[in-house]
């Protein structure tokens, strides 16, 4: 939708620069105290098996900021985006090496709680799978109802609905199953369910593949609102939704990051010719 | 790290907080509670098995295996004769039933339109779910009521036991030979019969006669059917299916009412021959079937 | 191009042969119901329905009443499942979900060989190596701590309803087991990570997920069982001590339907007696049917691939 703010270029090879100030606060980020939710991967490599997918990546996610992270199939990205909040490990076989720090802190570290991990950085599917026993209300809350937040429970509900862009549609039917909604909706009502825990991350592995072009649009559109409360890291086959959604952008090939910058560089100035051949259409 | 992390560092977060905790020991109460579910599960088998084989052990010798009960008061002897006939009653019913299982898994994978295969399929369902007591009496009504007990009858009780074990086995493994497969054979103007007997049947071979040995095992444990059908035997060794034939699980049965502990060491040498040769067939039909499900691509 | 008469006469010959089979098994079934309910006529006639409510069983008298037997057959069948509906559930998660990956074959092939034992073998096990335990050390145990409630204060004794149940339940566990593992393995892996990215323990992923999609497939496996428990004869005849009196004492004697039919047909003395052991069979026949179908029916129509004849190869 809206083109990439310019940003400072800030180039993969110094990853460590301050963020910069989130953008204007709005009101539901105005949490008292917010992390920064910075997210950074150092030496990152991912294994199924003998099989390495992922050959080492250095590559930093900035607060408050959407990144999107492309390539061509099987060059590892869902494997990348998996591994920050542990879920590649639930592969079975599947196993991973590295740094991931969440505002500085090792996900990979000792005493750290996988569990304590996922709460923090929540995940969208590119299937929508909400849970297809619960109501709408349920799925929201079923993460709520984990962490023992029951107190005003109606109102949390309400709020990531509205964080979803869902509300209005479906405040009337609070009730009815949550696979009785379209994909889009059922797709939203997924985000709902993962903003409800206040992540301070959203990893979301391409979220709108299986979308036709209008839900897809909402989507794109709830993105660019969610930046303000959580950091987002994006995957995505689709280089026009890099282009519409995201300020930074990171290109990956066979296991490793080519190239990450903002998406504007990455896709009219690129400094790789890899990166050059694969956003005009030359391969992949 | 930036200096933004400082102060409000996630260490703890990632940690989790004491509700984590607790969340954690409910989690892994539950997984003890399974784990423990599953252990006692696989210790009764053991010592089940354990059991019978360190009871039964001092029972068999040649002499066990190859003679017949002593005259009473007498003791020593063995139970040949319940060693052959169970050996004919099991194949008789494997004679009648495996054909008939097969040709059942055919219809209902190949030919049957798909409300008429499901039909079939839920009454070999339910066939198999009838009591065995209940075959047994079915069987005495039919064929013993009136006349006498006969091998025939109880390898035919056995063989309504088995038959559904043996369909249905054969249509899942005929189910899953590949589609393609019998399409590109079609198409090259094989006749459908031809393609069932040269391709379908072929390929899905292991599994049928994995089927039929689970289906073999299942009923040489059969006590039940053989009660009203061939149990009053003679002390010798029959190969006669024309009248009621000797087995091991009726043997078992008897002997175990009997009060006196040299017949119930023989009980437990019988059931050790009885449980060896079953779980065998059961380890053996395993281990085909994973050989040929090697070659077949398993479609699940 | 010309067929060969073995081509033009090949495919009719096997679609016959094939339909001609399968319409035997479903003829089957119909000769088994119409040739059990046939040898049942006699002692329907003479004693009606109440023959299901009387509890009076006197071959000398010629008085048959099945009340007793099936009220045996009743708490026989309903303990074992109370005990083993929730052991199978918590079998199948721990091979489906919480066990380490390389364990769960073995121990999975492990339970599904519990199946295989025979039941003369089981029944033999029961009552001279599982009754001592239950008699000296068990039933003394129970009675002490919950012996206020009238179930657990009778009189310890070798034979009864106890080992009965446990046998049972030993047989129930691996079916329910298998097809509740079945119906496990089906639940869709991203509802399974949708709850895990949530930060669900593997648990709190089971309770949130794995459970109530599988409730209607539980449910059906259970009745299964419940359908393998009901019909058991010759395990349960060597274990329970055959009485023509019901008593609500776990540790002693009682018999059930089928039990009965095993213990008495043989030396059954009139034909109305060998008649109402057949109205026995009949009923237990009629049961065994409706749980089946009800239990097959559940479990199809929530996952229609999943076969339920356990003991079949997978």
């Amino acid at each position: 939708m809206s083109q990439p703010q310019p940003q400072p270029t800030v180039s993969a090879e110094t990853p460590q620069a301050p963020p910069p100030a989130p953008a204007a606060p709005g009101p539901a980020a105005a949490r008292a105290g917010a992390p920064a939710r910075e997210v950074s991967i150092e030496r990152l490599k991912a294994f199924y098996g003998q099989a390495e997918q992922l050959k080492g990546i250095d590559l930093a996610f900035e607060p408050n900021q959407v990144t999107a992270i492309i390539g061509p199939s099987g060059c590892g990205k869902s494997t990348m985006i998996r591994c920050i909040n542990r879920m590649h490990e639930e592969i079975p076989g599947a196993r991973a090496e590295g740094r991931v720090l969440l505002d500085g802190a090792d996900v990979y570290g000792e005493g750290v709680d996988v569990v304590a991990v996922r709460r923090l950085i929540g995940m969208v599917f590119q299937r929508a799978n909400p849970f297809p026993t619960m109501s709408i209300y349920d799925n929201v809350a079923a993460g709520l109802r984990l962490t023992g937040r029951r107190r005003d429970l109606d109102r949390k509900v309400e709020e990531a609905l509205r964080g979803a862009g869902l509300w209005d549609e479906v405040s009337d039917r609070l009730s009815a199953p949550g696979i009785g909604l379209s994909g889009g909706q059922q797709q939203r009502l997924c985000i709902a369910r993962s903003l409800a825990v206040e992540p301070e991350v959203l990893l979301m592995d391409e979220p709108c593949s299986a979308l036709d072009p209008i839900a897809t649009l909402k989507i794109e559109e709830l993105i660019e609102d969610l930046k303000q409360r959580v950091t987002i890291v994006i995957v995505t086959h689709n280089m026009q939704q890099a282009a519409r959604v995201a300020d930074r952008t990171a290109f990956m090939l066979d296991g490793r990051l080519v190239e990450v910058g903002p998406t504007q560089d990455i896709f009219t100035n690129p400094r790789d010719t890899r990166t050059e051949e694969y956003v005009t259409g030359k391969f992949g | 790290m930036s200096a933004t992390a400082g102060q409000m560092g996630p260490g703890p977060a990632l940690r989790g907080d004491g509700r984590l905790r607790r969340r954690r020991l409910v989690n892994r109460l539950m997984e003890i509670s399974a784990s423990i579910a599953a252990l006692v599960a696989v210790a009764v088998l053991a010592i089940v098995i354990i059991s019978v084989a360190s009871k039964g052990i001092s029972s068999i010798s040649i002499e066990f295996l190859t003679k017949n009960a002593p005259l009473f008061g007498q003791s020593g002897g063995g139970i040949a004769n319940a060693i052959v006939g169970t050996l004919i009653l099991v194949a008789l019913a494997t004679v009648m039933a495996v054909p008939v299982g097969i040709l059942i898994g055919i219809y209902t994978s190949e030919f049957a339109g798909a409300r008429l295969a499901s039909l079939v399929r839920f009454v070999l369902d339910i066939l198999n779910g009838v009591p065995t007591i209940v075959t047994g009496i079915f069987v005495f009504g039919l064929l013993v009521a009136g006349k006498a007990q006969s091998g025939w009858a109880g390898a035919f009780a056995l063989a309504v036991i088995m038959l559904p074990i043996v369909a249905r086995s054969a249509h899942e493994v005929l189910a899953l030979v590949p589609k393609a497969m019998k399409e590109s054979a079609l198409a090259l103007g094989v006749t459908r019969w031809k393609m069932v007997l040269r391709i379908v049947l072929p390929t899905a071979a292991g599994g049928i006669i994995t089927g039929a040995l689970l289906g073999v095992a299942r009923v040489a444990g059969e006590t039940a059917p053989l009660l009203f059908t061939s149990s009053i035997f003679a002390n010798e060794v029959s190969t006669k299916p024309g009248g009621a034939l000797a087995s091991i699980p009726v043997k078992i049965f008897s002997l175990t009412e009997e009060p006196s502990p040299s017949a119930h060491s023989q009980a437990w040498g019988a059931a050790l021959l009885l449980i060896f040769f079953i779980l065998l067939l059961n380890v053996l039909a395993r281990a085909i079937y994973a050989r040929s499900s090697r070659r077949t691509t398993r479609a699940r | 191009m010309r067929r060969g008469l073995t081509d033009r006469i090949g495919d009719p010959t096997l679609r016959s042969l094939t339909t001609l089979a399968s319409l035997a098994a479903v003829a089957l079934l119909v000769l088994i119901v119409y040739k059990v309910f046939d040898q049942a006529g006699e002692a329907f006639s003479h004693f009606g329905l109440s023959f299901v409510w009387e509890s009076e069983w006197n071959p000398v008298t010629k008085q048959f009443g099945a009340a007793d037997f099936l009220y045996g057959t009743a708490v026989t069948t309903f303990a074992a499942i109370l005990i083993a509906a929730p052991m199978s559930i918590a079998i199948a998660l721990f091979l489906t979900e919480l066990a380490p990956r390389q364990i769960r074959r073995p121990v999975g092939v492990l339970v599904e060989l519990l199946a295989a034992i025979p039941s003369v073998v089981l029944g033999l096990w029961g009552i001279i190596v599982l009754s001592p335990v239950l008699l000296k050390t068990i039933e003394p145990a129970l009675k002490s701590a919950l012996g206020w409630i009238p179930l657990f204060s009778g009189e310890a004794s070798p034979v009864g309803l106890l080992p009965a149940i446990l046998i049972l339940t030993i047989m129930a566990v691996p079916i329910i087991s298998a097809v509740t593992r079945e119906v496990f393995e089906t639940v869709p892996g991203d509802l399974k990570e949708g709850a895990l990215a949530l930060g669900a323990t593997r648990w709190e992923m089971v309770k949130m997920v794995v459970l109530p999609y599988s409730r209607t497939g539980i449910v059906g496996a259970t009745i299964l069982g419940l359908g393998r428990a009901l019909g058991e004869a010759i395990a349960v005849t060597m274990v329970i001590g055959h009485t023509e009196h019901i008593s609500a004492n776990l540790f002693g004697p009682a018999d059930t339907a089928a039990s009965r039919i095993a213990s008495e047909y043989l030396g059954a003395t009139s034909s109305l007696q060998i008649s109402s052991l057949a109205y026995l069979a009949a009923i237990l026949l009629v049961l065994a049917l409706v749980v089946n179908m009800i239990a097959r029916l559940i479990v199809r129509r929530a996952h229609p691939k999943i076969p339920t004849t356990p003991g079949i190869l997978r």
